[in-house]
């Protein structure tokens, strides 16, 4: 695997005509010349299969109460899906807390289809060349839907700001058995683990460039994340125990996430390795 | 006109009082254990003790990894107070084994459990050590050469066990896991990798 690992690097580096250690960015930079490509036919993008099926989804009388999601209230209104995704995660005041819009999507899922939580949220994430899960094409469909906007964090209530306080805190708390916080990893510009980049979140300029392409599609996967799965992985990196689904960290983190990413563009999905 | 004073005054009063309870950093650390406590509902409770925080992580969490002196020189003195040495007195094993734990990045993932193989180190994963691995991450500095730019010396394979085995005795608050004081590597395993880094055969030096 070394070996390998050493002969892809030596071989880009030969190609790249660069010195060793920026063999990475050879990678990174035709990781990017494969977004650039799909800009130039956003159709063949595969993200999009998933924003197609969570339209379907979205639209068809599903559950034991036979409705559809059209009245779903995403914080613009019942049904209006346009432009929610750049004003999430925000206070809503029928469930009286911050909702990200997975945990949102799952509330909707839950009042207005009447399935049980916990079925909903039993295999939240899909495997490795599976289809995305219910939950993540609909998010994925709704997120698309705010494609070209900028995000506009609502923090006009106090539990909106008390989430983005409270994400603030969670990004460096440092905790479990390697003392990890998020800032362990993304407090610095151009660091990486092994040869994976790492983006600076704490930086503002960084966070816009990153936040606004989650769901993402893996190429590496063959499927689409969402931010709560992005996080949930973060924290079993950092060797602590599942994350619940929607769970109050992820979503104040999402609002901290978004909150920095103020301005920055939605471009969802947006490829990853 | 006096009574609208009054009110004026009483809701000023109430406004900063309720501003104070949002905003006063207890409070906020209140709301953060709250988040924690209703984040990992269906965790087990021996998982549940890796959410609590020693005071090390506390602080270094709140000054944001850059205490001021008092308190960088309570967690040195109490980090340094934690480090086991091997009990013949060696601190340099088999530079070979070393270097797979440098390589394995396994263990202490909820996926890894029940454990099948022994932890690693992952040193790789933050820190540039043999010049033929070119996988290696920069959240560490490189440690290339490090034993021979250190001429071999005694009091320098002896830092190198400390540091690995908890980093914080030298550089409080450090980002590097405390391998050593939390267990997740053995005294023999942090043997294996001091002799990895100080070994003068070690392709690390070579």
């Amino acid at each position: 695997m070394r070996r390998a690992l050493g002969t892809v690097a030596v071989a880009l580096t030969l190609i790249g005509s660069t010195p060793l250690p920026a063999q990475d960015d050879a990678t990174e930079r035709e990781v990017e010349r494969y977004r650039q490509m799909l800009k130039g036919d956003p159709w063949s993008n595969p993200g999009l299969l998933d924003a197609d099926r969570g339209e379907a989804l979205w639209k068809e009388r599903r559950g034991p109460k036979n409705a559809s999601l059209e009245q779903c209230d995403l914080g613009k209104g019942p049904g209006k899906v346009e432009g929610a995704f750049a004003e999430l995660p925000r206070y809503f005041r029928d469930a009286d807390r911050v909702m990200d819009l997975e945990t949102r999507l799952v509330w909707c899922l839950e009042r207005l289809q009447g399935f049980a939580r916990a079925d909903i949220i039993k295999r939240p994430y899909s495997k490795a060349n599976q289809a995305g899960s219910e939950l993540e094409a609909l998010a994925t469909y709704v997120a698309n839907k705010s494609n070209g906007l900028k995000f506009a964090p609502q923090l006009e209530h106090p539990k909106a700001r008390e989430a983005l306080a409270v994400g603030e805190a969670l990004f460096f708390r440092r905790q479990g058995p390697m003392d990890f916080s998020c800032s362990t990893c993304h407090a610095e510009s151009g660091k990486r683990i092994r040869l994976q980049g790492l983006p600076f979140l704490g930086k503002p300029e960084a966070a816009r460039k990153v936040i606004g392409e989650w769901p993402a599609y893996r190429v590496s996967q063959g499927t689409v994340m969402t931010m709560q799965h992005r996080i949930a992985d973060c924290y079993w990196q950092m060797r602590l125990p599942l994350i619940d689904y929607g769970s109050p960290v992820t979503v104040a983190l999402t609002m901290f996430l978004v909150n920095q990413a103020k301005g920055g563009d939605i471009s969802a999905p947006q490829i990853k390795r | 006109m006096r009574i609208h004073y009054a009110i004026i005054a009483l809701a000023a009063g109430l406004s900063l009082a309720a501003a104070y309870f949002l905003w006063r950093p207890e409070g906020r650390a209140v709301s953060v254990d709250d988040a924690i406590r209703e984040s990992w509902t269906r965790a087990a409770p021996d998982w549940q003790v890796r959410l609590v925080q020693d005071e090390t992580q506390k602080v270094c969490s709140t000054y944001r990894n850059a205490p001021p002196k008092p308190i960088a020189d309570a967690v040195l003195a109490r980090e340094r107070a934690m480090i086991q040495y091997p009990a013949d007195g060696k601190l340099m094993g088999d530079w070979r084994k070393g270097e797979r734990l440098a390589q394995s990045g396994y263990g202490g993932r909820f996926t890894d459990y029940p454990p099948r193989q022994e932890n690693g180190g992952n040193c790789y994963a933050c820190h540039q050590l043999d010049k033929t691995e070119l996988s290696f991450g920069t959240l560490g500095p490189s440690l290339l050469d490090y034993g021979k730019n250190r001429r071999y010396a005694d009091a320098e394979i002896r830092a190198v066990y400390e540091r690995i085995y908890n980093p914080h005795a030298a550089i409080p608050c450090a980002n590097m896991p405390r391998m050593g004081a939390s267990k997740f590597l053995t005294i023999e395993q942090i043997k294996d990798l001091v002799a990895y880094v100080m070994a003068p055969d070690s392709p690390v030096n070579r």
